[in-house]
């Protein structure tokens, strides 16, 4: 079986690393995964460990690498996944690394901001020849009727008053306020003038593209421009100069068209350069990142290790699994220099963690069974037998055709196109969920197909794949049953009693009469609660019995005979003998003494009472003494099972000095497991109902679904109703999918779990193992 | 509507889960995971067989038969048989 029965053998070790090739040596060790390493310090603080100036180190790279990524990120670029995983660097490949991503970093820094500085001087020239091209057309508009016109300096040379202007910039929303403001304050000494500027510019405030507005404001006398520049100033107004005369001002034009056009060249020089240096930092940012994760775990891992000053290597406490022994061996000759390290094993008393090898159909199940309670070591493992009766207590409860069909085909999907990587690099959390446990769903829609066609539902239709066992026909030439009597009797029950009605049981499965009639739950009813009976207690008697390989398997075979033994009979001989009373009943009594078959809950009661009832006849002869016999033997094992293996456990050790309060402790802790067990086959055999509870569920919501959505639409017979049957059929697909199979397949699953985690379980699970953490490089991911 | 044996499909049955849960454990190929196949094989031959036969013993001696409408019985009468 290998090693999904039990957990493999893991043992204790000592690694002797020289201390000149320890680092390669765990570096090889790493790229394998095959070893737990124990920490050696726990009592050292992290800054007094002997490696911590190497990890801090890696992480001041970390640091680098991280600022390299926001500036790739921010410049819109992805850093392409790394192919192949390179392996840790050495020390001077790693010193290399270092002083590389420095100076890129550096670079990367004074280009952009080089390249910020040249932005902003464009966007200010660009914004001043804006202010002169508008104004432009301001001081040379001619005069319209009506309006009132600014004044031409030149024309007023001559006067004694001069007229100047402030032109600027203003952001949009801030107009009417500094309009009404300057209004205010120095009205009727100047004209001012606002435009929008032709195309919107970036704000270097806020980054966001926003149409400036200008304004040009002329204005006579000094302190009135004082004025008006002090208001602009509370504005954050851009002001620029505005020459007074035509020429100069077509002059400055040209001049600024001259600048913007040199500085454009140079800022796309510059961009040049910054996508090349992004380019080069994309090239080697992944394969370094992954470099460094691997050499500051290895440097932790070093970390953990003891220095021995005597021998001058390093020593590393492992837990390795035997098998593979020789290849942490190979591991070792390959890593260090002359072959000088080596691995040996040490005895010890611990418990070692558990190691169970799965594959990627195994993973799935593995994992339900884990996240109870992790395997103890090399105690008998529930999962391998969990692969088959976990789908199957499912089913039992979910049994229906379609919808396992629908299951089984959403599975199948799963799993054929399991290797694409569009579905393994889901994100949403709901969905890798439902991915990594496909095969499970696959495994539980298969065996619900198969319940379905046993209890002979199909989306809540039976299916007559064999003609039904029971005529109408006989029975209604028995009885005269003309159509005038059908009339008057809205219902009437087929007799068995009557030759020729009942003709022999459906040979797979339930009849598909039963969907017809109006009694089926009461036939129903009584068929699955006897059906999870029986199971609960074949299941339970299946995990009692895994508890044997535990015995034999630690060497206590005592308590094959002081507890197997004892449990086995006191299962067998009070439930055991319930599901024997169920057969014999199935068997012996037919329709004939339907009026005075006996009841298996009252003979189940009064077997325990130790009283009779008159009216419920036995089933046997001899049944009371019989029953008595197995009471008295159920009872007559719970003191065997309660004092035998502490009793055992004194007698061996009464000549070594044992205290007191030691066998106190064995003794309560086998009451309890007494008292659970005991208790717990009645409460669990009940618990098993649930099977029956879910199942009937599942039933009355499909037959629910079909009778008030689906079949309404058949209703109109006519080319309308053909239309109107795809809504309705629309409704009834989402509702299956919703109600049908997302909740009760959810319910249905908790259910299967919770049957196998407490009822199955705890018949010889224990679960307090931890499971085995191999040091190993996992793969880097991209936030 | 039809008599049914009770014999019939009960050897049939039980020798097809007979052939999956014990002749077929002998055809799997050697490989690690031969235990967990044969397991597998084992297991899903008990679990079905044991369901198949609870349903089949279930419906061998009925003490009561279905109630039907008079509306399923005239259909059934009259138009099936």
């Amino acid at each position: 079986m290998g090693s999904l029965f039990r957990s493999e053998e893991v043992c204790l070790a000592q690694l002797f690393l020289q201390s000149a090739s320890a680092y390669s040596c765990i570096s090889e060790l790493g790229e394998r995964g095959l070893l737990e390493f124990r920490d050696l310090n726990p009592k050292v603080s992290p800054f007094q460990r002997r490696f911590v100036g190497e990890v801090r180190r890696c992480e001041e790279m970390e640091k680098t690498f991280t600022f390299l990524q926001q500036e790739l990120r921010a410049a819109g670029r992805l850093p392409a996944p790394c192919p192949e995983s390179p392996r840790a660097p050495a020390a001077r490949e790693a010193l290399r690394v270092q002083e590389q991503s420095e100076q890129l970093a550096q670079e990367l820094r004074e280009v952009s901001r080089s390249r910020s500085s040249l932005r902003d001087r464009l966007r200010d020239l660009r914004q001043h020849l804006h202010v002169l091209r508008e104004g432009q057309r301001f001081t040379s508009l001619p005069v319209g009727p009506g309006r009132e016109p600014i004044l031409d300096p030149s024309l007023h040379h001559h006067l004694d008053r001069k007229i100047n202007f402030v032109a600027g910039v203003i952001h949009p929303w801030r107009v009417t306020a500094f309009e009404r403001l300057l209004w205010r304050a120095c009205r009727g000494y100047l004209v001012a003038s606002f435009v929008e500027m032709p195309e919107p510019m970036e704000d270097p405030a806020t980054g966001e593209s926003i149409t400036w507005v200008i304004f040009l404001i002329s204005y006579w006398g000094e302190q009135i421009g004082q004025k008006i520049r002090k208001i602009s100033n509370c504005f954050h107004c851009q002001v620029y100069g505005y020459p007074e005369s035509e020429a100069s001002r077509t002059e400055a034009i040209t001049r600024l068209h001259g600048q913007i056009q040199e500085l454009s060249v140079t800022l796309e020089e510059t961009e040049k350069y910054l996508a090349e240096v992004l380019d080069k930092v994309a090239q080697v940012l992944p394969t370094w990142r992954v470099q460094v994760q691997k050499m500051k775990a290895i440097y932790l891992v070093l970390n953990q290790c003891s220095f021995d000053v005597t021998k001058k290597c390093l020593i590393a406490e492992v837990w390795c699994p035997v098998r593979d022994l020789t290849q942490v061996q190979d591991a070792l000759r390959q890593g260090s220099v002359s072959g000088s390290c080596f691995v040996q094993r040490v005895p010890t008393t611990e418990s070692p963690p558990t190691l169970i090898r799965t594959n990627k159909f195994t993973a799935g199940f593995q994992s339900i069974v884990d996240a109870y309670g992790v395997a103890s070591y090399q105690e008998v493992n529930p999962a391998p037998y969990a692969i088959i009766t976990f789908p199957f207590i499912f089913a039992i409860m979910f049994g229906d055709v379609g919808h396992g069909l629908l299951m089984f085909l959403f599975a199948l999907w799963m799993v054929l196109y399991e290797d694409s990587p569009r579905l393994r690099q889901g994100t949403n959390e709901i969905w890798l969920t439902f991915f990594e446990g496909r095969y499970l769903i696959l495994l539980m829609g298969a065996f619900s197909i198969y319940t379905g066609f046993i209890y002979n539902e199909c989306f809540s239709k039976a299916t007559a794949i064999f003609p039904s066992a029971w005529s109408v026909a006989t029975m209604a030439n028995h009885s005269s049953w003309s159509s005038a009597y059908l009339a008057t009797h809205p219902s009437l029950t087929l007799d068995p009693n009557v030759t020729g009605v009942f003709q022999g049981p459906y040979p797979f499965g339930i009849d598909p009469i039963w969907s017809l009639a109006t009694n089926h739950l009461n036939f129903l009813n009584s068929f699955k609660m006897k059906m999870s009976v029986v199971l609960g207690i074949v299941h339970m008697g299946f995990g009692v019995m895994l508890g044997v390989f535990n015995h034999v398997h630690f060497q206590q075979r005592h308590r094959l005979v002081l507890e197997f033994l004892p449990e086995m009979i006191f299962l067998l001989a009070l439930f055991g003998y319930l599901v024997f009373l169920i057969f014999y009943k199935w068997i012996k009594f037919s329709a004939a003494d339907s009026r005075v078959a006996p009841s298996i809950l009252i003979h189940f009661i009064d077997m325990f009472l130790f009283t009779s009832n008159a009216e419920n006849l036995p089933l046997y002869p001899g049944q009371v003494p019989v029953q008595m016999v197995l009471v008295v033997l159920a009872l007559a094992s719970v003191p065997v099972l309660l004092l035998g293996t502490p009793l055992y456990q004194w007698c061996r050790q009464r000549g070594l000095t044992v205290g007191a309060h030691d066998f106190a402790e064995i003794f309560m802790h086998q009451a309890i497991h007494t008292i659970e067990y005991c208790l717990g086959c009645v409460s669990n055999t009940a618990s098993y109902l649930r099977l029956w509870a879910l199942s009937l569920a599942h039933a009355q919501l499909s037959e629910v679904l079909w009778s008030m959505v689906m079949r309404n639409g058949f209703v109109g017979l006519s080319y309308v109703g053909g239309v109107v049957l795809v809504p309705v059929f629309a409704a009834f697909a989402v509702l299956t999918v919703a109600i049908l199979l997302v909740m009760e397949g959810l319910s249905a699953f908790l259910h299967a779990l919770r049957l196998h985690w407490v009822e199955f379980q705890n018949k010889f699970y224990v679960g307090a193992g931890y499971k085995l953490c191999p040091f190993a490089f996992a793969p880097d991911t991209w936030e | 509507m039809t008599a049914h044996s009770f014999a019939l499909p009960l050897v049939l049955f039980s020798a097809f889960c007979r052939l999956v849960g014990i002749a077929a454990p002998w055809f799997v190929p050697k490989g690690p995971n031969r235990g967990v196949i044969i397991t597998m094989l084992v297991t899903t031959a008990v679990c079905c067989y044991l369901f198949w036969l609870i349903a089949i013993l279930a419906q061998a001696n009925p003490l009561f038969g279905p109630q039907l409408k008079n509306e399923t019985i005239w259909y059934v009468r009259f138009l099936w048989e």
